[in-house]
């Protein structure tokens, strides 16, 4: 414990900038994956355990564009596009078919396809750990804001995410299909009863739902190492950040991952060696003293 | 009454074909149990962020299998590798050790894991009895703790004290021309990670007094982000930084430092960097980082290193690592304790290899030696240098003094109560 270095950052503008930047960087990468969860989770009422595998297609998916284009807009589109077609045809021609089944078995057929998917990484790319390398317009000097470090390639980062934080909450809420999507969230029976192809719907919300995963996936790439087994790390992170916020809740997913990116960023400094704990500590007295999470009742 | 002979078979006849028969399903037998091959057991790690860490380990070791195999094998037995995936699980290493012994009828084991996975093989190597030669932990105390000794167990693997003391010298002596005092460290938490640093430091203020750490990180191993770590290593504002992650971590981190230049802000001391898997790997290799030689075909500077390197880039299409060269010792030492004992026996291989030095192309005077009394390698080209973003990647290695390392590797023992 250095309560010390904590206090002395909060003293400090620099410190609390370059600390605070660093959480949002944390926080939103896990947002843009934990989103998606909840999502699936919201509408379809399935825990997608796999979802860690779309993050890790994404950072390929955008790897391999990299590599072939040189253009790193055109990685970030196919690692999210490429997601998004791969998370439609997984719920198309496997996740369908558990739909009301007992949530043990919707867990073990998510896992059978997780150990699926790292193999088939594994195959195309070998086992080997891959780096995209920073696309050359983002190779330069941080940014120095109030005496904080700040590079210019998070608060790009920062930006799309929280892009995609406005347009998924102003879709879902104001636009019509956001509407039918609510609606069949809370009552399929009845939207398929009023002629909206339900089947369409899950379809639709399982690939926005992986293709938020690939786009942070393809954000992470230039800056993580890519590896078979990569989501693993990031979807048990996610899951926390799904369960402080609240199972289905967007906001709930975008407050979550905030507040655990601060957690990582601040502990750190003063409890360096209780940083993971602090994590799981956090969660504990948040389900505690909210069982169904900080926004549990916000269903989306 | 006269005795007949009974038309048929007699008794002679019969125990002459018996005899025959015996010698002509017996010889065969006996040429069977000559040729049988010895299976050699190798967990390591084929999955997962050092995967190719794993792969390189075992494209050392067939590599000097094709040669021993072609050379008659251990003893006359063929060797014949069974290699399993622990994923860098220590008690999925143990389970698939203990399988490879028990259920497979390897008669040998190469322990091929990281720190994380080694000391759980050593433990059933403890029980099993097993000679077994550890090829990639690092880690100190794994020999040179005499809690941990067993007489079955060999570790052909570079020791975490030995790049301590070498690196810490080399380190004190850029620290006291540059001024460098304020020192921080990021290291994996974990065995490995804790002991090399602690070594590192102790030697690095032995060296030169007036440094002090003013910042330690303890990422987990495979820890996917280190955003804060590297912020909070800016907010310390130390002159000089020492890491011993490695493979997929070490890269991540670079790649996440470099965008907050933090290269540029102090100087990098990287144990771990002077090594293909990340020299290749990373995209923006920062110039001048600190690092001690992995596996470069350039150090030792001599034609059998060079001539290995490149054999294994023909075979396998890349080149070697840390791991392959120290997998690859192991198979060396084998052979070579094997032709002494002449056996293939277990037993007699471990009592062979107690003090046996053999020639090697990762040799600081082209030798390496099995050192008797602690059961660890000695003697293997050790030194560093700093890099630049091409090859050869390492120019210069400044070699280290082993008469320097026996020295304060004593030292250390003693004052850890080691001997």
């Amino acid at each position: 414990m250095d309560i010390d270095a904590l206090t002395g950052c909060l003293a400090s503008s620099a410190c609390l900038v370059t600390q605070t930047t660093s959480g949002f960087i944390i926080g939103m990468l896990l947002f843009l994956v934990a989103v998606g969860l909840t999502l699936i989770f919201g509408v379809l009422k399935v825990v997608n355990f796999s979802h860690g595998a779309f993050y890790m297609f994404g950072a390929y998916f955008a790897m391999t564009a990299y590599q072939f284009t040189g253009s790193f807009a055109l990685a970030m589109l196919c690692g999210a596009a490429g997601t998004a077609l791969l998370g439609l045809i997984f719920e198309r021609v496997f996740m369908s078919r558990v739909y009301g089944s007992d949530v043990l078995m919707q867990l073990l057929v998510c896992y059978a396809f997780v150990l699926i998917f790292d193999d088939v990484v594994r195959m195309i790319w070998g086992p080997e750990f891959k780096s995209m390398g920073m696309p050359a317009a983002f190779q330069v000097a941080p940014l120095f804001i109030a005496g904080g470090v700040v590079p210019p390639y998070y608060l790009l980062l920062i930006g799309v995410a929280l892009v995609a934080a406005v347009v998924l909450g102003l879709g879902l809420a104001r636009t019509r299909i956001g509407k039918v999507i609510r609606a069949a969230a809370h009552n399929p029976g009845m939207v398929s009863a009023l002629g909206i192809n339900t089947g369409l719907i899950y379809g639709g919300v399982f690939a926005l739902g992986g293709m938020l995963a690939g786009l942070a996936g393809a954000l992470a790439a230039p800056v993580r190492s890519l590896t078979p087994g990569m989501g693993f790390s990031v979807l048990i992170e996610s899951f926390i950040v799904t369960v402080i916020g609240g199972m289905g809740s967007i906001l709930g997913a975008l407050i979550g991952a905030i507040l655990i990116g601060m957690i990582r960023s601040f502990g750190s400094l003063g409890f360096p060696l209780f940083t993971e704990g602090l994590m799981y500590l956090f969660m504990v007295i948040v389900l505690v003293s909210r069982p169904t999470g900080l926004f549990g009742k916000e269903v989306a | 009454m006269t005795r007949t002979r009974k038309p048929g078979v007699s008794r002679r006849t019969t125990l002459a074909m018996m005899g025959a028969g015996a010698v002509t399903f017996a010889t065969p037998w006996v040429a069977r149990a000559q040729a049988k091959t010895i299976k050699v057991g190798m967990p390591t790690i084929l999955s997962g962020r050092v995967a190719q860490l794993g792969t390189s380990s075992r494209n050392g070791v067939m590599l000097e299998i094709e040669k021993v195999n072609a050379a008659g094998g251990l003893a006359g037995r063929q060797i014949e590798m069974v290699i399993r995936d622990s994923k860098g699980q220590p008690q999925e290493a143990a389970r698939v050790a203990r399988e490879l012994v028990n259920t497979d009828g390897c008669e040998i084991l190469i322990d091929a894991e990281a720190s994380s996975g080694a000391f759980a093989v050593h433990e059933v190597a403890r029980d099993l009895g097993v000679l077994c030669l550890h090829t990639n932990s690092e880690t100190s105390a794994l020999t040179a703790d005499p809690k941990q000794h067993i007489p079955n167990a060999f570790r052909t693997a570079r020791q975490g004290v030995h790049d301590s003391i070498v690196g810490g010298s080399y380190a004190a002596a850029i620290a006291k021309a540059k001024g460098l005092k304020r020192w921080a460290t990021c290291s994996p938490d974990y065995a490995y990670g804790r002991d090399t640093t602690g070594e590192y430091v102790t030697y690095l203020k032995r060296f030169a007094p007036d440094t002090e750490i003013i910042s330690e990180s303890w990422p987990k191993l495979f820890q996917p982000d280190y955003t804060e770590v590297v912020t909070k290593i800016l907010q310390a504002k130390p002159q000089a930084l020492y890491s011993c992650l490695w493979g997929g971590d070490l890269t991540s981190y670079i790649d996440q430092a470099n965008i907050y230049a933090l290269f540029s802000q102090m100087e990098v001391f990287a144990v771990n960097m002077a090594d293909y898997t990340a020299l290749t790997v990373v995209k923006n290799l920062p110039k001048g980082i600190h690092s001690g030689n992995r596996y470069i075909k350039t150090y030792p500077a001599t034609p059998e290193n060079a001539a290995w390197g490149d054999a294994y880039k023909a075979k396998y299409n890349e080149y070697p690592t840390n791991w392959s060269w120290e997998n690859a010792t192991a198979i060396m030492l084998l052979a070579e304790a094997s032709k002494k004992a002449n056996s293939a026996d277990g037993k007699k291989i471990a009592e062979a290899l107690r003090g046996l030095k053999i020639k090697s192309p990762f040799g600081a005077d082209g030798t390496v030696t099995m050192r008797a009394e602690d059961q660890t390698l000695v003697g293997y080209a050790i030194g560093w240098g700093t890099t630049i973003p091409q090859e050869p990647y390492v120019p210069q290695v400044q070699a280290g003094d082993w008469k320097t390392i026996f020295e304060l590797e004593a030292e250390w023992k003693k004052s850890k109560g080691y001997t």
